[in-house]
């Protein structure tokens, strides 16, 4: 499992490649890897947006996001996990989220990567405070559910 | 006996400060830390507490040198 809150942008694919070129040891285990990247927007509740901030609270924010993943790693057969979340401040099209699952089988990728998604949206201590085009700051106030239809 | 109160997002903002320190001479509920800490603010409907970096709920008991905190739903991701 490997965890990171990162304060500059940084390119999901080019974490994707260094990962799995350092996992030599997966090599050959897996067949299904599960990835969710998640972006910013330029546009929100139907305002344009210029910037968002970040918050989380330090300590908790990485406790909370490991027992997730430790969550999943007791439902799910997984051979690994890689969470990566940005803070501080971030612009349109930057990579918020990075959550990668290697499994044996794609079940456990799809379905474990989707546990650690939701729950990182509902449990997770961080806070986005958008910036719009005209100038407006304003707190985003809660997440929406992500299971728009049952499977 | 003391205990540190934080503050987080917009919660910060009402409230006007980041965290306080607050100083008990027995364990306290969480509902009664915001009450002493904020004795002119309604507690929110939507607030989420923590102690010690877990989610707890309003009756949960803080003790000496607990850190408590206050915020609204997470919006990550």
């Amino acid at each position: 499992m490997t965890i990171k809150l990162c304060a500059e942008i940084f390119d999901p694919w080019q974490e994707l490649a260094d990962f799995q070129a350092q996992a030599a040891d997966m090599a050959g285990k897996y067949g299904a890897t599960g990835i969710f990247v998640g972006t910013m927007r330029d546009f929100n509740q139907g305002d344009e947006v210029r910037g968002m901030y970040l918050e989380h609270y330090p300590g908790m924010t990485e406790k909370q996001l490991q027992r997730i993943v430790e969550q999943a790693q007791g439902r799910w057969q997984l051979l690994d996990v890689l969470l990566i979340h940005r803070i501080g401040q971030i612009s349109p099209n930057d990579t918020l989220v990075l959550v990668a699952v290697w499994s044996a089988h794609r079940g456990d990728a799809f379905d474990a990567s989707r546990f650690i998604m939701e729950n990182l949206k509902s449990q997770a201590p961080f806070w986005k405070r958008e910036t719009l085009e005209s100038g407006q700051i304003r707190w985003v106030e809660k997440n929406s559910n992500g299971y728009l239809k049952k499977p | 006996m003391s205990i540190k109160v934080l503050y987080f997002a917009s919660l910060k903002d009402r409230v006007g400060r980041s965290g306080d320190e607050l100083n008990i001479e027995a364990p306290l509920s969480v509902l009664e830390v915001w009450q002493r800490v904020n004795p002119n603010m309604n507690i929110p409907d939507t607030l989420l507490a923590a102690v010690n970096m877990e989610y707890v709920g309003l009756e949960a008991e803080v003790n000496d040198g607990d850190d408590v905190a206050f915020f609204p739903p997470v919006t990550g991701g």
